[in-house]
């Protein structure tokens, strides 16, 4: 991968496996397959290796993870899950993928042909767009780009666009209803998502990626890692994110575009074969995408959690957070029942949208009282923690209504 | 009567949060998930028989090989759906089994009709129909799931009963003392 050509010194020093072998490997298999070729043609070769990498890469975690994701749910439900294809099922991606693929592709009569075509397509490379800035571990950048935070939302933004084409090209009552929830659900939250990590942005005085993750380098008291998951507002702005995220995802509890008590499959009505196997792909692109983001933002990137746990290459520990938080995901869309489309849309307007704007001055209260040592680092974090939970419980009392009598409604 | 008003209670803070139920919900999906599955592999392994279980019908034949059916066709006629069908055939009077005169020509049990209600073998005077242990029926074709006799008796197999009725009325015969 395109690595930080330019890395500073202060982010060789900063770990003691920062040079190890293992470490370097990814950038060293690059340079000697990139330097077989002339000169002018190193760039080009080195990109594609980036992008191959990380298409082959993401693409195994999508198999895997679809096949991890079906044993789980059936686990949770008592059930073992596919267990027929291969040992314990575990050739059930491949099976899938020949389905889809052979799978009939049938298009309505009446569809607009381009759009929908283009639909599918459009929502994959959007989110595959998303991961050329994720830091994947010490150097494994693959652009770096000084505003990374601002690229990463404006590509996954778009993924709604795509949304909106396939519902209304499918021409379907379905397909048009669910693009039309898609659409405001989307919007909705992409405001508390891009609000909730504002105060970091404010925190570590950039916009890149990179910047961001040396700003939560070092350990306080010597082993707790310096993450802004660590710090209240922090914390905060991590739930908010990831409660977004799921929205943002179109995960359960927030998978109301593709509800199918109510809306058949959503935009993915009219979409059979592979172009519904590239929409599946595209949604779980944006779900490891968004939780690659969460890991860069809060859970301190490609940094180990303990001091002496370093000597494990850096991308061992930016998969190992990504597996934990994909499965946390998982964990969720097991449990939790859907929401109905008012009480999603008010969770984000007032509830999730004020409380990332307050945290934006609890942040600023942190980062102005960062000075603040001895008795009165306790009283920073206690001012913080109520500044927190003060406006979340307030904010909620307000949402879950005051205690007046019911009125019944008669249609 | 006493009436005894029941009080609601309002929500309290923390359940308003919703915060204890989401953990609690997460907490019992973690339960589920290391729990041991309760699922049954099928074709693998099969469901333990409870004794009395009404499966497909079939016809027996006992310890000494004779077909038990002796063509009373009234498991025919109890049958609600109608499923049974038999024509009744004579054994020729030098056979071994000769002294009990009827034994069915043919017995077709269509399996697309029966419901497995157990009446033909309550119904039997000779224990010669038994609903036994075989519960998956599956054929290609509506004629696969009509059971002949051949079929009926592969899948009946011996009943081990020792209460020789036939033998025994045949011995007291030959001794001269036939009622």
């Amino acid at each position: 991968m395109i690595g930080a050509t330019s890395f500073s010194p202060l982010l060789l020093a900063a770990g003691a496996g920062a040079d190890s072998f293992l470490e370097r490997l990814p950038l060293v298999i690059r340079d000697t397959v990139a330097g077989v070729f002339p000169a002018p043609l190193q760039w080009l070769v080195g990109s594609t290796l980036s992008i191959v990498a990380i298409v082959a890469i993401f693409g195994g975690i999508f198999a895997g993870l679809t096949l991890v994701e079906r044993k789980m749910l059936g686990r949770i439900q008592n059930r073992p899950g596919p267990n027929r294809t291969g040992p314990m099922g575990l050739l059930q991606p491949i099976a899938d993928g020949i389905k889809a693929l052979t799978k009939e592709d049938i298009v309505p009569r009446s569809a607009d042909h381009l759009l929908h075509y283009l639909a599918p397509v459009a929502l994959l490379a959007f989110s595959i767009l998303t991961f050329a800035v994720i830091p994947f571990g010490r150097n494994l950048v693959p652009l770096e780009l000084d505003a990374a935070v601002l690229y990463f939302f404006a590509a996954g933004a778009a993924s709604e666009l795509a949304i909106f084409m396939a519902g209304w090209a499918s021409r379907n009552k379905f397909s048009l209803l669910a693009a039309m929830r898609a659409l405001a659900q989307l919007i909705s939250y992409e405001l508390p998502l891009l609000l909730s990590f504002v105060p970091i942005i404010m925190l570590a005085g950039t916009l890149s990626m990179t910047g961001i993750i040396d700003a939560q380098a070092g350990w306080q008291l010597g082993f707790i890692p310096r993450w802004y998951i660590f710090t209240p507002w922090g914390f905060a702005a991590f739930v908010i994110f990831l409660i977004a995220a799921l929205a943002e995802s179109n995960r359960s509890p927030f998978d109301l575009p593709e509800a199918e008590s109510e809306l058949i499959a959503g935009h993915l009505t009219e979409y059979s074969g592979f172009k519904y196997a590239l929409f599946f792909m595209a949604e779980y692109f944006g779900m490891i995408a968004l939780s690659g983001m969460a890991i860069t933002l809060f859970l301190g990137g490609w940094r180990a959690p303990l001091p002496f746990l370093e000597f494990i290459p850096s991308y061992a520990w930016f998969g190992a957070k990504l597996l934990v938080l994909l499965l946390f995901f998982i964990w969720i869309r097991g449990t939790f029942p859907r929401l109905r489309i008012d009480q999603l849309t008010r969770l984000a307007w007032k509830f999730l949208v004020p409380l990332a704007l307050v945290n934006l001055g609890t942040a600023a209260f942190w980062s102005l009282t960062s000075g603040w040592s001895g008795a009165l680092q306790l009283v920073r974090w206690a001012l913080t923690i109520a500044m927190v939970i003060g406006p979340f419980v307030l904010l909620g009392r307000g949402l879950s209504g005051t205690h007046r009598p019911r009125t019944y409604r008669y249609a | 009567m006493a009436v005894k008003i029941v009080e609601r209670k309002p929500l309290t803070l923390a359940e308003r949060t919703y915060i204890p139920q989401i953990v609690g919900a997460l907490k019992t999906t973690w339960k589920h998930l290391v729990k041991s599955k309760e699922t049954m592999e099928y074709p693998e392994q099969r469901p333990a028989i409870p004794p009395r279980y009404r499966g497909v019908p079939t016809l027996v034949k006992d310890p000494n090989g004779r077909e038990k059916c002796v063509s009373c066709q009234l498991c025919e006629f109890v049958c609600p759906p109608k499923a049974i069908r038999i024509t009744p055939g004579e054994i020729p009077p030098g056979a071994p089994t000769g002294h009990v005169e009827k034994a069915p020509q043919a017995f077709e049990i269509d399996m697309l009709r029966c419901i497995y209600c157990g009446m033909c073998e309550e119904v039997c005077p000779e224990e010669a129909i038994v609903l036994q242990n075989q519960y998956s029926m599956s054929g290609y074709s509506r004629s696969e799931m009509v059971n002949h006799k051949d079929r009926l008796y592969e899948l009946g197999g011996t009943l081990p009963d020792s209460h020789l009725k036939w033998d025994k009325k045949k011995s007291a015969e030959d001794h001269g003392n036939a009622h």
